[in-house]
């Protein structure tokens, strides 16, 4: 467990979450209308994942159920073709978010019924970390409440139990939307709250923090305030996990959570910049940020997959400089890169 | 939802009064008392809604939880609020919950940031580039933020020596209470007069040179306010040598109530406004130091009572301008192996650490006092200090924050020269924190023995002294070796169920 942690967290690599569930990815896909059907869902992720040379960059991808055991067009198990380019398999585990009654439209995650024999079939299958979202939100009436709070952190903790028990190595996702008109203090606050109850959980429930990795939002003002600079959410981001993340955790590898692929990128890179001691790697673990542009090349046409492939190189290239703090920019400026991911409310 | 509760909790017999809350139907207001001389405080408006306080006695831990729906009012209960009357029929059970939807209401709590948080940062650790700190939340906007980033560099050996957790120092504890001081006194023959400590700890802080291999000094409240013979403030001495000076401010372990024979400590009564006085008299940090012991389970209560107290502390002194010394420290009494030890370890540092977050203990601004991760005294196996440095350090790579500036190790009754390798194991290789020492027994055992009492023996004494601070300076920058050690330092001193 340890080892594949630190091996996630190998600085320059990072990872491309591509566990968009079958519901989720239909929206991607309809975005660029395509039809979602399984050999829609099966062509997309080859392009990913033959990219030629993105491998140099990524240390794990996520998979869904589905994808995990499917095969690319020539036969190979996708699984095996990213063990073999040294990127390690891993595999969403939680089902989802519900309400949890008598909050204000506050969650938790679902997923934790045989999750331990799930885990261990999924380590059968060749998948070696695992995520589980957790979800909360910033409200005028002081949400996150305690109550949800304390919730998404136990469960969190007990995912993270059961995966190690059964080989796989947690990652654990406390996200809090952006979705508020709250300034970055705010931000940092709730952040820090939420990150000591679930370290705490982690603790009362003796996970093993070495065998862990952390994917937590950035810091930043809500999606109704005025944004800030690069370093303005570095700073208060790194400072936050300084606060809560003990140094046994070896990486903490950030959600997009709706920022632009161009923005997360840079605050990536602007976090590795800080001139301040942070004994954990600071890495990458996107989704939309890695896929939006990439996304927009392919339009479900077998002719520009090669050009999407390029696309989706840049981004991995550049999010691997970002995690060695030497990011410069993507001078050309191209717009798919810029433009914000962000949608009010979005359920995943 | 309806909640009327009336809950009073107040533990005078153990000289605490706690939270007390009422709750009036009637009045609809809701008042929370806060300890005196506290500046923290909340209040609440809510004229008219109600609200419920839930408090975890076991925790003592405040949670506001805000559904408010406007009472009905034939669901109002007399002021005897314990009768049952309140609680819903079972017909009206699924009524009711689809009425209680909650609405949200805005509580304004105002945490105020701590005025001092700059200085705090500067005491514990070197240069702050940026200062910049936030509130939770449950803020007024008018309240100034800053959060606080601190930058490590090198420390040049020219920069003015004004923080603890600088490389190559540690902290020196003469906080004896008097009697305590009276047993180290009788050791060596002296009667325990004021003379006798005031001459005592003249001796300590007047070696010269002092401030090359200590940072910090913790004085008990007599000295803070004592002088030489001579008539110079002690305190003066001490930040002419570099040393700042820092004050004992708990008031000492009683039995613990409902505990397995543990202790747990006191001292939040009028803590603010004693620590504001001292730092009015110099001191720049404070010290609090609570027990956990193994034999005695150690119980869920007296864990999770050490935790919350220091956190109370933590916070209170930090309001105040004094950083916090967080020290609970695991008794060595026991027969345990080291594993057990480390168990209690990562549990009693994971409760402080949350308690504190709770309490919005500002981490740049604190310094840590653990005890190392040893085999308990009793044990039959022995660890070596390569095996105290590895579980020691995997202990704080589990729990420590990197925020924290500074770890100083209590020495606990280990001999001078083991408190001094362990430490040295300990630095073999860079730390996100400093990882230092603040030893008591462990830097003066040889030197009182040396003094004995007497005027000519002094500069021998503060030799003595400057012996152990530079192998303890040493061992803090990983280039301790043992050689030369006289095997008076070797000697253990170990007491069983020492209390202090």
């Amino acid at each position: 467990l340890i080892k594949t942690a630190k091996y996630i967290a190998t600085p320059g690599k990072g990872i491309l979450a591509a566990d968009e569930s079958t519901g989720t990815i239909g929206k991607r896909l309809s975005s660029i209308n395509v039809e979602n059907v399984e050999s829609n869902r099966q062509a997309l992720r080859e392009l990913l994942f033959t990219a030629p040379g993105a491998f140099d960059y990524l240390s794990g991808v996520i998979l869904f159920e589905e994808t995990l055991y499917q095969k690319s067009s020539d036969g190979k198990p996708f699984v095996d073709l990213l063990t073999a380019g040294g990127v390690v398999p891993g595999i969403k585990v939680d089902k989802g978010t519900v309400d949890i009654a008598g909050t204000n439209g506050e969650t938790t995650t679902q997923g934790l019924d045989s999750l331990g024999a799930r885990c261990a079939k999924y380590y059968e299958a060749g998948a070696r970390f695992a995520k589980w979202r957790a979800v909360l939100k910033i409200g005028a009436a002081g949400e996150p409440s305690e109550l949800a709070v304390k919730q998404n952190a136990e469960g969190l903790a007990r995912y993270a139990l059961l995966c190690q028990e059964n080989g796989l190595v947690p990652i654990v996702e406390p996200e809090i939307l952006t979705d508020g008109g709250h300034d970055i203090k705010t931000c940092a606050a709730v952040t820090e709250r939420v990150l000591a109850a679930v370290y705490k959980s982690l603790n009362d429930h003796k996970v093993l923090l070495e065998g862990t990795l952390l994917k937590p939002n950035m810091v930043t003002p809500g999606s109704d305030s005025p944004k800030v600079g690069a370093e303005v959410i570095a700073e208060y981001t790194v400072a936050a996990l300084r606060r809560t993340v003990p140094p046994a955790v070896p990486g903490v590898v950030f959600l997009s959570g709706g920022q632009s692929e161009e923005a997360a990128t840079q605050n990536l890179n602007a976090m590795n910049k800080l001139e301040v001691l942070k004994p954990w790697t600071l890495s990458f673990s996107f989704g939309r940020a890695l896929q939006q542009s990439t996304l927009k090349k392919w339009l479900g046409k077998k002719e520009n997959v090669a050009a999407a492939q390029a696309t989706f190189l840049v981004r991995c290239k550049a999010n691997s400089e970002a995690t060695l703090g030497k990011y410069a920019g993507s001078g050309d400026g191209d717009a798919a890169a810029s433009e914000s991911l962000y949608v009010k409310g979005y359920k995943y | 939802m309806r909640s009327q509760y009336l809950w009073t909790a107040s533990r005078k017999e153990e000289n605490v009064s706690f939270a007390s809350f009422t709750w009036y139907t009637e009045k609809r207001e809701r008042k929370y008392v806060p300890e005196s001389g506290q500046k923290r405080g909340w209040q609440e408006d809510c004229s008219n809604q109600s609200s419920a306080i839930h408090i975890q006695k076991a925790s003592f831990h405040l949670t506001t939880h805000i559904p408010c729906v406007p009472p009905e009012p034939e669901a109002m209960a007399s002021a005897t609020l314990l009768k049952s009357s309140f609680l819903p029929k079972k017909a009206e059970w699924g009524a009711t919950r689809q009425a209680a939807a909650p609405k949200p209401v805005t509580v304004s709590m105002v945490v105020r940031a701590s005025a001092y948080a700059d200085e705090l940062v500067k005491t514990a650790c070197q240069d702050s580039y940026k200062v910049t700190t936030h509130i939770d939340p449950w803020m007024n906007n008018h309240l100034k933020v800053l959060l606080i980033i601190i930058n490590y560099c090198k420390v040049e050996d020219s920069l003015e020596k004004k923080t603890v957790a600088s490389p190559g120092r540690g902290i020196l504890a003469m906080d004896e209470s008097n009697a305590t001081c009276g047993k180290r006194l009788a050791s060596i023959g002296l009667e325990n007069t004021e003379a006798n400590r005031q001459a005592y700890r003249t001796l300590l802080v007047s070696a010269p040179g002092l401030g090359n291999y200590i940072s910090g000094a913790i004085l008990f409240e007599e000295t803070l306010y004592q002088s030489t013979v001579d008539g110079k403030k002690i305190v003066d001495i001490l930040v002419e040598q570099g040393i700042v000076p820092g004050i004992k401010v708990d008031k000492g372990l009683v039995p613990l109530t409902g505990s397995n024979n543990e202790s747990w400590c006191q001292g939040l009564d009028g803590l603010a406004s004693r620590e504001a006085a001292y730092y009015q008299a110099g001191a720049r940090f404070a010290k609090w130091r609570t027990v956990v012991s193994i034999p005695n389970g150690p119980s869920e209560l007296a864990v999770k009572e050490a935790a919350w107290g220091l956190a109370r502390y933590a916070a209170i002194s930090q309001d105040n301008g004094l950083v916090p010394i967080v020290e609970p420290e695991i008794l060595l009494d026991g027969e345990h192996g080291i594993e057990r030890t480390f168990e209690v370890a990562q549990k009693v540092w994971a409760e402080t650490f949350y308690y504190m977050a709770e309490n919005n203990v500002m981490f740049e601004g604190i310094l840590l006092k653990p005890s190392m991760v040893t085999p308990g005294a009793e044990c039959k196996d022995k660890a070596t200090p390569e095996q105290v440095a590895e579980y020691t350090l995997k202990l704080l790579h589990r729990r420590i924050p990197p925020a924290v500036p500074g770890i100083m190790f209590l020495s606990g009754g280990q001999s001078e020269v083991e408190a001094t390798q362990n430490l040295n194991a300990m630095n073999q290789s860079p730390n996100p924190w400093h990882v230092s020492f603040s030893y008591a027994r462990a830097l003066q055992n040889t030197c009182l023995k040396t003094w004995g009492g007497r005027p000519e023996n002094l500069k021998a004494a503060q030799d003595a002294l400057l012996l152990r601070a530079k192998a303890n300076s040493l061992a803090q920058l990983g280039k301790y070796t043992s050689d030369g050690e006289a095997a008076e330092a070797k000697e253990g001193m170990f007491v069983k169920n020492y209390s202090y």
